[in-house]
């Protein structure tokens, strides 16, 4: 009312809106729980901070962070040492250091292959993906808005059913008769557009909701562009970044997917994570630099993915 | 423009047809067919299979593996995850945003490289094995049992915990702490009474997404002891793909056991969810 009070109002309802925008924006949304996560982030541009604590405080909880970090690297820390060292047996320390595991393991024809073939597969079933999922977010979000209630239910089956159910069923399904494509990369196509879904589902949901899409494809109508190339030229370059974010972060666990890859295809069409575990007799300073090299494709992935996300806020 | 307006109507659904081809051939047929022959028995149809199983001790033995696994697992996951969450908000972001994408990072490292990392660390002859040893803290440590791969599966549940639960202490307010301090309430009082109530939500959230993330798991446990730790998971893996005794059908029964189990943990934990008296916030 009074227009002394206007200027804190404002600053209120700027919070408001910053939070709301957070909340579309956000690639996370998987759970529920990340929304104050981000609301908190975009809202302490307005807060003040809180006070200083107590440096005592200050210092168990430093302590407990670098203790966590330290849990989570104990396992990677040691699989590097191991995979660096010429031998380590019943010392808590290795004899002497090496390069001679991954000179071996890069000149490996067989782990060549495996690689290759694991790309081959998770570029392929991402590529598969987006081209399912992508018309489809088009058509709820534009056509059929209620149906992302229905789309919110289905894209959590993925989650409810662990891969060794549907290995069961695709097993005997698709074992033989006109869809036998078990022991062949086709199915694992299939299988991981599955496991990706729910990721790349919530992910353009979540951006095709900060761009306001009905306006957007209003504005084109009007200035005579048709559906189809307002959606292409207009949407699509909109939705760019929060594609490449999830197909990212789907590919650095669709690179890591073992039951699927083992139980449906085997050795017939050898993806890296089979052949570490048909390599489990080899030696173990192999593996680990087996090990490293694709936690250092994972890494790299999740990185730009990370990156990407917060160039986007 | 020109196209006859029957076709603009059935134009969008046609695109959406690739879509529903391609999730009921793979994620809806192999479900529906696991839950019809799960009833389908030597005996004919019906509930045949189911109770074999509940009269097996070996199955149910596989059962109470799993639950107990997921469910220790899932708590010491979630106390070291709350812990250092919780810490995590009250350091300076620099070192913040350090850990929290390393933290998902290693929410990848899952599956045959946790395992096989592990096989190193806390093998017969693992590193940090030989070191606890030589400290004196432990006379042995078994990686392939029950307590070992509760140790394992505590580790890839750390990561998923921090991941759902950093941002839940945004419910917490710094003002809350202090009011309660003001009235004189100590750390205890706090946590006791405004504290783990108002995360209760949350808690309950996460704990049953790790009892499921626990539960699913077949890659890490099938590599380190080559299928032979009795689990769920393995056991229905072994019915269908294994060398000797294939019976798919039996296969199905105990994975719509499994299925059963995260449908009623999900279940309970909405009619907790329902009952703690933060739901409406």
């Amino acid at each position: 009312m009074s227009r002394a009070n206007r200027p804190f109002k404002n600053v209120g309802e700027a919070a408001d809106a910053r939070q709301k925008q957070a909340k579309k924006r956000s690639l996370q949304t998987v759970n529920e729980h990340f929304e104050p996560g981000f609301n908190e982030a975009a809202a302490t541009q307005v807060v003040f901070k809180p006070p200083v604590k107590a440096p005592t405080a200050s210092l168990y909880h430093r302590i407990v962070v670098w203790l966590l970090f330290l849990i989570l690297l104990l396992p990677l820390a040691g699989t590097l040492l191991y995979s660096l060292s010429t031998s380590w047996s019943a010392t808590i320390l290795p004899d002497g250091l090496t390069l001679k595991w991954y000179a071996a393991l890069w000149s490996d024809e067989r782990f060549l292959r495996a690689f290759g073939q694991s790309l081959l597969v998770c570029f392929g079933a991402l590529a598969l993906s987006v081209a399912l999922i992508l018309p489809l977010m088009f058509v709820v979000h534009y056509h059929f808005p209620k149906l992302d209630t229905l789309m919110n239910v289905l894209i959590l089956l993925p989650f409810a059913v662990p891969p060794v159910v549907s290995s069961v069923g695709l097993l005997q399904l698709y074992g033989s008769g006109p869809l036998a494509m078990t022991g062949t990369p086709w199915i694992l196509l299939g299988c991981y557009f599955t496991i990706a879904l729910p990721f790349m589902y919530r992910a353009i949901a979540n951006n095709l909701q900060a761009i306001n899409l009905r306006d957007l494809m209003d504005a084109a109508h009007l200035l005579g562009a048709s559906t189809w190339k307002a959606a292409f030229l207009v949407v699509l370059p909109n939705l760019r970044k929060g594609l490449m974010v999830s197909l990212f972060l789907s590919f650095s666990f669709l690179f890591g997917e073992f039951v699927f890859a083992n139980m449906l295809v085997g050795t017939r069409y050898e993806t890296l994570q089979v052949y570490l575990n048909n390599m489990r007799n080899s030696s173990g300073h192999f593996n680990s630099a087996l090990v490293i090299s694709y936690f250092f494709f994972v890494l790299v992935f999740t990185w730009a993915a990370n990156r990407l996300n917060r160039d986007k806020a | 423009m020109s196209a006859p307006s029957s076709l603009r109507r059935w134009l969008p659904l046609l695109c959406l047809l690739p879509f529903a081809l391609f999730f009921l051939v793979f994620q809806v047929a192999p479900l529906v067919w696991v839950a019809v022959n799960s009833l389908n028995s030597p005996n004919g149809w019906g509930l045949g299979n189911f109770e074999k199983i509940f009269a097996s001790k070996f199955y149910m033995q596989a059962i109470k593996h799993s639950l107990e696994i997921a469910f220790w697992s899932s708590l010491f996951g979630m106390a070291i995850a709350i812990l250092g969450s919780y810490s995590l908000r009250q350091v300076d972001s620099k070192l913040r945003d350090f850990v929290i994408a390393f933290s998902n990072m290693t929410s990848n490292f899952a599956g045959v490289p946790l395992a096989f990392a592990f096989i190193i660390l806390l093998g017969f002859n693992g590193a940090l094995t030989l070191l606890l040893i030589q400290l004196g803290l432990i006379e042995s440590f078994n990686l392939y049992s029950k307590n070992g791969l509760i140790v394992l599966y505590t580790y890839f549940q750390i990561p998923l915990g921090v991941l759902l639960l950093y941002p839940a202490f945004d419910a917490l307010r710094q003002d809350w702490r202090e009011s309660a301090a003001l009235l004189g309430a100590g750390t205890w009082d706090f946590w006791r009474h405004i504290g783990l109530p108002v995360l209760t939500p949350a808690l309950l959230g996460t704990f049953v997404i790790l009892l499921a993330n626990a539960l699913g798991a077949y890659a890490t446990v099938y590599y380190l002891t080559t299928g032979n730790f009795n689990v769920l998971p393995i056991r229905i893996a072994a019915m269908v793909s294994g060398d000797i005794s294939l019976d798919p059908n039996l296969a199905s029964a105990l994975s719509m056991i499994l299925v059963g189990l995260m449908v009623l943990i999900t279940a309970v934990h909405q009619l907790l969810l329902k009952r703690s008296q933060h739901v409406t916030r």
